[in-house]
């Protein structure tokens, strides 16, 4: 090889990581390729294990997840950029939406929630999906942190019928939630999500219905 | 390289250089996950996986990596495997990467890795450098798998909680009964340094007491050379 310049071994080990890259691109994109629908199977049947826990399949007949229509920015649902609502059928009439909402003052950021409200008003089930609460103290709001196994707190939810849903409070605050000493924070951010979100459900419940599926409110 | 020399690696790995409690290398994630014996272990297995790789990719191709930009490729190389082992735990162990999901990406930031990369596979034969890889990933999975049973025994005193998604019907074992109150601060970040800590000087304690027994009882050999 002639001597190096400045200008040559630019050039040398430009072109090696240039190399480098491509190779190592097509590793990524060819890996991407193969795990692609294996990895959305995954994320649809995460999915509806999750929609089983707050909706038994009994209740609706429809291909759920393909129901569906997306809102903007909502404020009752605590969402900035916008969620989905899916909608329960069955035999075509109503029988359940699925909400994602948001708990936006939970202890430590944002709580994640999907809330499933029966098409007669009532709560059917909720879940978190995603939320950072202290582990240990404010983790009970997720049932797969909850030490009480056999009713986690969560489930408190799916006993209010649509008369009780002024009650979907804090018993501290008036209302017929239990929650842990020590730990209200994270408590009360997911109840008062929860009655925003069947409250929303009730006010808008024929335009969430009626709309086309996969149309944009 | 003969069978020794791999033993060697293979020693260094786990005991003599080991990442978490000599080196103290990586502490980041160490530290982020051990709350579980479960996350503990899981997120180590990861991690052996993309050091045996990276360390076998790179060992491979030391010949064409220009010294002077070796550093960036061998980000470049380490990303990729992580992405790629990323996207495997996925589309496989779908349950277990609900459960890692944010930590694996976290594995290119883990300077053991690089590390491990710059000071032996770039200077090794592949077979070595793999072994070497595993050999950093099961020392650091030790400490990892330790950490997580100290942290997960006092804070919420339980050991293996989490088991049921990686084996469905495993349980998790209540030491304590299910009334124990739990006791935070083991499974927040500062019962990490405490832990941590603790092992630090357990394995420093060892080595000394290892040290004091050889001066203790000097080698037979009595005619050294006087020294001036």
């Amino acid at each position: 090889m002639s001597e190096t310049t400045a200008l040559g071994l630019s050039a040398r080990t430009g072109s090696v990581m240039v190399a480098f890259t491509v190779i190592f691109t097509a590793v990524m994109a060819f890996t991407y390729g193969a795990t692609k629908t294996q990895i959305e199977a995954s994320a649809t049947e995460e999915k509806m294990k999750l929609i089983s826990e707050v909706l038994p399949a009994t209740a609706y007949d429809n291909v759920l997840l393909d129901d569906v229509i997306t809102v903007g920015p909502t404020r009752e649902l605590g969402l900035d950029e916008g969620g989905h609502i899916y909608r329960a059928r069955k035999a075509g009439q109503p029988a359940a939406l699925l909400l994602e909402a948001t708990a936006p003052d939970g202890y430590s950021g944002r709580i994640e929630l999907i809330v499933a409200i029966r098409a007669d008003g009532g709560v059917s089930g909720v879940r978190a999906v995603a939320h950072r609460e202290t582990p240990g103290l404010g983790d009970y709001i997720d049932p797969r942190k909850d030490k009480n196994k056999k009713s986690p707190w969560i489930t408190q939810f799916a006993e209010l019928k649509a008369a009780d849903l002024p009650r979907c409070k804090l018993t501290k605050d008036g209302g017929q939630i239990a929650y842990h000493t020590g730990a209200t924070i994270s408590a009360r951010a997911v109840t008062t999500a929860v009655a925003r979100a069947a409250g929303y459900a009730a006010a808008n419940h024929d335009r969430l219905f009626a709309a086309p599926s996969g149309d944009k409110l | 390289m003969d069978i020794k020399a791999y033993r060697d690696i293979a020693w260094n790995g786990i005991w003599k250089q080991n990442t978490g409690v000599v080196q103290i290398l990586g502490l980041c994630p160490i530290l982020a996950i051990s709350t579980s014996i479960v996350n503990a272990v899981s997120l180590g297995l990861a991690t052996i996986l993309v050091m045996a790789m990276s360390n076998l990719v790179i060992a491979a191709l030391r010949n064409f990596i220009p010294y002077e930009i070796r550093i960036p490729v061998f980000i470049l190389i380490i990303a990729a495997l992580t992405t790629v082992v990323d996207l495997a735990f996925n589309a496989y162990l779908h349950e277990l990467y609900l459960v890692l999901g944010i930590f694996i990406p976290l594995i290119v930031t883990n300077c053991i890795v690089l590390a491990r990369v710059e000071a032996f596979a770039a200077k090794n034969e592949p077979i070595g450098s793999t072994i070497d890889g595993i050999a950093m990933g099961i020392g650091l999975t030790l400490v990892l798998a330790v950490l997580g049973a100290i942290r997960e025994l006092i804070g919420s005193g339980t050991l293996l909680s989490g088991i049921e998604m990686l084996f469905p019907g495993a349980e998790a074992i209540h030491v304590f009964g299910d009334d124990y109150p739990g006791f935070l601060i083991a499974i927040l970040p500062p019962g990490a340094f405490f832990a941590l800590g603790c092992l630090i000087a357990g394995r420093n304690w060892l080595e000394a007491r290892k040290l004091a027994r050889a001066r203790m009882n000097p080698p037979a050999i009595t005619d050294t050379p006087a020294e001036a």
